[in-house]
């Protein structure tokens, strides 16, 4: 160690002439790479079932304002999921399926992920409150929350019920939405959060059964790393048992057609079915049946929340109970 | 990597093409959000920001 004089600082404070040609060498990001950082595949189904929240809520929202609104939740999910890359460079640098996100590919820097989230996540939610409704900018801000600090610092990485309590951050743009057009929580959109945040566990499970090493390797304590596949297994066929129930509530609540009543009754039944027969598989078929699985439950959120938009838009209320 | 010169730090064509590609998205994202709030301050007309809490 050198000896410092009494006019520089110590030596752990001093930063070489290399770090700081490194710390300003000229950003090679593009803009692609800023939008990566959003995450906009999530980002898509966050807008998506955001719009079926704000679509069925009562009232009229006039059109603009409602545009602000999903924008608002669109760069909230968005800031949201940059910081999360933020905090999971590590995970993401060992993990074959991130490993060429941004900041493991080394395109942007650490702390250019940390403000570009922050100033996103502040921004959507200022414009939120200012513009649309003071609520909905509260629980723009607490899913930010949940999902940046809860999930991804606290539950992600101690554990394996990780996407269980996590799920509920993915589950509240419908609930965001509602409160977006009317100030209030409704049954609705409780119910809309639960579809969710039951869909989430199997959705997630599906697909790291077959990533499990990936997992493993980054010391990340998914179920199937933590409890192995039989137990992972089991668990999806619970959940999806629990799904078709609630998948058919918004029906069995009086606010869903008939048509929304049979789709959610079939594509929970065929969930359902998929689960079973991934707990009978094993080995490559069991991993075959696995992306089945996951490929369809994508399918089955979008067809419900899709079915719901139509039935709004277009003033289907034939078969809705009548309570 | 950036050449070091007398003229100070001369970027690559690679990094020249990054600045231009953030710097047009800077561009449209501020352009979208004017016309979005003045449309907004339109819409909601002089009272943009009185509202109940």
């Amino acid at each position: 160690m050198t000896q410092a004089s009494p006019l520089t600082a110590p030596d752990h404070l001093l930063r070489s002439a290399a770090d700081d040609e490194a710390r300003y060498e000229p950003s090679l990001a593009t803009a692609g790479d800023y939008i990566a950082l959003l995450k906009p595949r999530v980002m898509s189904l966050v807008i998506f079932t955001a719009l079926v929240g704000l679509v069925i809520a009562p009232g009229q929202m006039h059109p603009v304002l409602g545009f602000t609104a999903l924008l608002c939740i669109a760069v909230g999910a968005g800031a949201a999921g940059a910081l999360n890359m933020w905090y999971e460079a590590d995970i993401d640098a060992v993990m074959e399926r991130t490993a060429n996100r941004p900041l493991p590919a080394g395109r942007i820097g650490r702390d250019e992920a940390l403000a570009f989230g922050l100033i996103l996540a502040v921004f959507a939610v200022v414009t939120m409150g200012l513009m649309v409704d003071v609520l909905a900018a509260g629980l723009l801000a607490f899913t930010i929350f949940f999902y940046a600090v809860v999930y991804t610092m606290g539950l992600k990485r101690f554990t394996p019920q990780n996407i269980v309590i996590g799920g509920a951050a993915g589950a509240f743009p419908p609930v965001i939405g509602w409160a977006a057009a009317t100030g209030t929580i409704g049954l609705e959109p409780v119910l809309l959060f639960l579809i969710i945040f039951f869909w989430t566990p199997p959705h997630f499970w599906a697909l790291s059964l077959s990533r499990a090493a990936d997992y493993a390797r980054a010391g990340v304590p998914m179920l199937p790393v933590v409890a192995g596949a039989g137990e992972t297994k089991r668990q999806i066929v619970i959940y999806s048992a629990i799904m078709l129930p609630v998948g058919m509530s918004p029906w069995l609540a009086g606010f869903a057609g008939a048509a929304y009543g049979v789709l959610s009754f079939t594509a929970g039944a065929i969930m359902l079915a998929l689960a079973i027969r991934l707990v009978r598989r094993d080995g490559a078929p069991a991993d075959r049946v696995a992306k089945q699985l996951f490929g369809f439950s994508i399918l089955y959120l979008f067809t419900l929340f899709a079915v719901l938009l139509l039935e709004y838009s277009f003033g289907m209320t034939f078969g809705r109970l009548p309570w | 990597m950036a050449d070091k010169n007398d003229n100070g730090i001369v970027l690559t064509e690679a990094q020249k093409r990054a600045r231009r590609s953030r710097s047009i998205a800077i561009a449209i994202t501020l352009g979208t959000l004017v016309i979005l709030f003045y449309v907004i301050t339109l819409v909601k007309g002089p009272g943009v920001l009185n509202r109940p809490l």
